[in-house]
């Protein structure tokens, strides 16, 4: 008995003595509304594959800092052609994939020839729409060549559908993620985390300082605010809920940070059908509606309203939320004599909280100007199927989270906005291959004046980046001008 | 009782059969593209079409079905849209956190609730009673859902007893129970409360009956009145209403994995429906069904042996 106990304090006291370089490990634990279908970004929009995954397990042949600006990668430089249709990448010399396999110029002719392949699920296909051939010259080169002109090229191959993936390993990405980042994919239970582990022959691996990375899935907000506060996380990039910040703020365990991301969200109308087919009554819903009382009430005044579809931190921004001010006996005026004021109109909302309140504050601002909307709360594969693909809906309420996307006024009257203007297109095309970025900006100022006149959309806001974290964690990018978050440079005390 | 058993069995499967088409068309009559949810509304056309291609959506969906009838009576589900797996797969990892909570419930709810129940009968009219019934009427009242929250605001914010969600795997086997600890009492409580009132109110009404009173009469101990005698004959309804909460119990580990983020089978229904992932959904749905009619017809096996004279109408 005496001798068994002795046995069970010296195993005791080894586990504690063991447990103890364990514990020297940094684990950065992050909370992650939604969780992810399958771990290749390559093949699947799920903005949480990219979330954890782009930049962190995977690279890319260029990268995007925190301020949206292109910077090199798995290229460390590159060339471009006087006519502006050969890029020539030279890679860089030390990557290798976790698989031990080495990475050269034959992995990105291989990751590009699959996403342009005709039977290619490649979510961002468009893409590689202007690229005609990819050579390898050498081991480290390689040439792209264009068929026109894509002055967003290198801004697109940063993204987590662009991440260099190898032959050797791509058939298993779905479940097991090989690439070149500084993060090897170490496991996953789906439903409940994935975890990655530091790659130490990474060729930056001197500058990370976090060994182990877990991502747990939690999409409930109030079990999420319940996780940070029982400390079972160090931070939540992507928090849910902006009426649950208060009591972060409130607590010195915590610091929130609220910055900017690429989702525009839109009132979008119907161009294809009365009454929006006519720019008058277009005009009248902005003018009746208020942005800060939308604002006030669906984001707890946690957004900036934004006048046009082009997000207030990207450098062509341009101020246009007084373009029409809020004047609901103008709205009012000019709903009656386009003969709108009898009208129901069918205000179709998708199930995400900043779209249902906002939605609920619209019914009551157009009320005000003397229209009826109905409301309609819609299950999100109705709204792909009724609104997005039959374009059935008069007005409804959606976030456009993808960067440069201001391209979505030239996708033609078949798309939902059921939008076209050949003035518009042109516009577009411009500013699609114009490489000199002084000149592109001023194109970019030109368009967003021209959707914000023409009152193609209603705009309300710029959906916010919401995050919270454990004090003592630095490093997470406070806006997010992609879907990924590097975490090589985070920290943890 | 042999012919009980066939002619269950076939019943059973007919179930079965008729739920998995029924499933099959409203999946399909649901507005909805599995296509555009995966791949975003920013996607292009052609990129969809493949995709759909590589998914067989392009197919017929009486072809798909007779496929999918094929494969499942081979023991093969067919494979999730949206995880690129086999649907037995994601059910295999996910049941056995779901039949612990779902059993675990069960347990504390007979317990509780049947103590509590006797309890109250044996105290009727006296303080004791009174409580229980005060309790348990809080009990019915309280939605499952608000009571976890507050739990996890009690027990895994201030005071740090135990976690306020997820599931570290039985691997660890201390973790696991630790973390169930609190889904189970938000789940159990509310069955609890219901089970009890019957348990109190079947009691009092065999209480009454003379052959308790004969019994008490005799000078038999309480403990062997209450055992023998009240107890046997006051069962047949308690069992009935247990077979039903077997159901309430399991759908309803649907909304507290959600709100434990638990990865358990109730989390996956509420993706796949929304995801439009029809095979998942699928299996789900039938094996859900599955739980519920094996809890009815253990409930039909129990009726024999509690009461003989019901054993008739197992013939």
């Amino acid at each position: 008995m005496t001798f068994n106990r002795i046995g069970l304090v010296a195993a005791f006291l080894s586990t504690t003595a063991f447990a103890v370089p364990a514990m020297a490990q940094s684990v950065l634990r992050i909370g992650l509304q939604q969780e992810p279908t399958v771990l290749d970004p390559t093949t699947d929009a799920t903005a949480s594959i990219d979330g954890m995954l782009a930049q962190n397990v995977f690279e890319s042949l260029t990268t995007v800092d925190e301020s949206g600006a292109v910077q090199p990668q798995l290229a460390e430089s590159w060339e471009i052609s006087e006519d502006g249709l050969s890029y020539t990448f030279t890679l860089v010399e030390n990557a290798q994939f976790h698989d031990g396999t080495s990475f050269d110029a034959e992995d990105v002719k291989f990751t590009f020839d699959r996403a342009m392949a005709d039977d290619s699920t490649n979510p961002s296909k468009s893409i590689w729409e202007p690229i005609e051939s990819v050579t390898v010259i050498d081991p480290r080169t390689v040439e792209v060549k264009l068929s026109r002109k894509d002055a967003f090229l290198l801004f697109n191959l940063a993204q987590g559908d662009a991440s260099i993936v190898a032959s050797e390993s791509v058939d298993d990405a779905a479940t097991k993620p090989v690439g070149t980042g500084p993060f090897r994919f170490d496991g996953w239970t789906r439903g409940d985390r994935l975890t990655l582990a530091k790659f130490g022959e990474h060729r930056d691996a001197a500058d990370v300082a976090i060994d182990k990375v877990e991502f747990r899935f939690i999409s409930d907000p109030a079990a999420a605010t319940a996780a940070l506060m029982a400390e079972e996380l160090d931070a939540f990039p992507g928090f849910p809920a902006p009426e649950l910040l208060d009591q972060f703020e409130a607590d010195p365990r915590f610091n929130v940070v609220v910055g900017s991301t690429e989702g525009e969200v839109i009132l979008a109308l119907n161009n294809s059908r009365a009454p929006f087919d006519t720019l008058e009554a277009r005009q009248a819903v902005s003018h009746a509606l208020d942005r800060s009382e939308i604002i006030d009430g669906a984001m707890y005044g946690r957004a900036v309203p934004i006048g046009s579809f082009y997000p207030p931190h990207g450098p062509a921004y341009l101020d246009l939320t007084g373009m029409y001010p809020h004047d609901t006996e103008k709205a009012k005026e000019i709903f009656e004599q386009a003969g709108v004021a009898g009208d129901e109109i069918v205000l179709r909302v998708p199930p995400f909280p900043y779209a249902t309140r906002s939605g609920e504050i619209v019914q009551a601002q157009m009320a005000e100007a003397g229209v009826t909307v109905k409301l309609e709360n819609v299950e999100w594969g109705f709204w792909i199927d009724e609104v997005y693909k039959k374009k059935n809906y008069d007005m409804t309420i959606i976030a456009h989270t993808s960067p440069n996307d201001l391209g979505n006024f030239a996708r033609g009257p078949d798309y939902f906005y059921g939008y076209q203007s050949d003035d518009f297109d042109a516009l577009w095309d411009g500013i699609k291959t114009e490489a000199d970025m002084t000149k592109r900006e001023e194109m970019l100022k030109e368009a967003q004046t021209y959707i914000a006149e023409n009152a193609v959309h209603a705009f309300l806001f710029q959906l916010p980046k919401l995050g919270v974290y454990r004090d003592g964690v630095e490093g997470f990018w406070a806006a997010s001008p992609v879907l990924f978050q590097p975490l090589a440079g985070v920290t943890i005390d | 009782m042999q012919i009980f058993l066939i002619r269950r069995s076939l019943g059973f499967l007919a179930t079965l059969f008729a739920i998995s088409v029924i499933v099959f068309l409203v999946m399909n009559v649901l507005p909805g593209d599995p296509a555009v949810t995966i791949l975003g509304i920013d996607s292009t056309e052609d990129a969809r079409a493949a995709l759909r291609a590589e998914l067989g959506l392009d197919r017929p969906i009486w072809l798909r079905y007779g496929d999918w009838v094929w494969g499942a009576v081979r023991g093969d589900f067919g494979t999730s849209y949206f995880f690129r797996v086999p649907v037995s797969e994601l059910i295999a990892e996910r049941l056995p956190l779901t039949l612990s909570l779902a059993g675990l419930a069960m347990l504390a709810t007979v317990l509780l609730g049947v103590t509590l129940g006797i309890v109250a009968a044996a105290n009727h009219g006296r303080t004791g009673d009174w409580l229980i019934m005060v309790l348990s009427q809080l009990g019915i009242a309280v939605p499952a859902f608000w009571l976890s929250i507050l739990l996890v605001l009690l027990f895994a914010v201030k005071l740090r007893w135990l976690p306020p969600g997820g599931f570290p795997g039985w691997d660890e086997p201390v973790l696991a129970l630790r973390s169930l600890v609190l889904p189970t009492v938000a789940l159990a409580l509310v069955q609890s409360a219901v089970l009890a009132r019957v348990t109190r109110s079947s009691a009092l009404e065999v209480m009454r009956l003379d052959f308790v009173r004969t019994a008490r009469a005799t000078g038999l101990p309480p403990g062997r009145i209450w055992g023998r005698h009240i107890l046997p004959n006051a069962l047949v309804p308690i069992v009935t209403i247990v077979g039903m909460q077997v159901a309430a119990v399991v759908t309803g580990t649907i909304v507290i994995e959600n709100v434990f983020y638990l990865p358990g089978l109730g989390r996956l229904v509420f993706q796949s429906i929304a995801n439009r992932d029809l095979f998942t959904v699928q299996a789900l749905v039938v094996m859900f069904a599955g739980i519920v009619v094996t809890a009815n017809f253990l409930v039909d096996i129990a009726y024999a042996l509690i009461d003989p004279r019901l054993k008739g109408r197992l013939a």
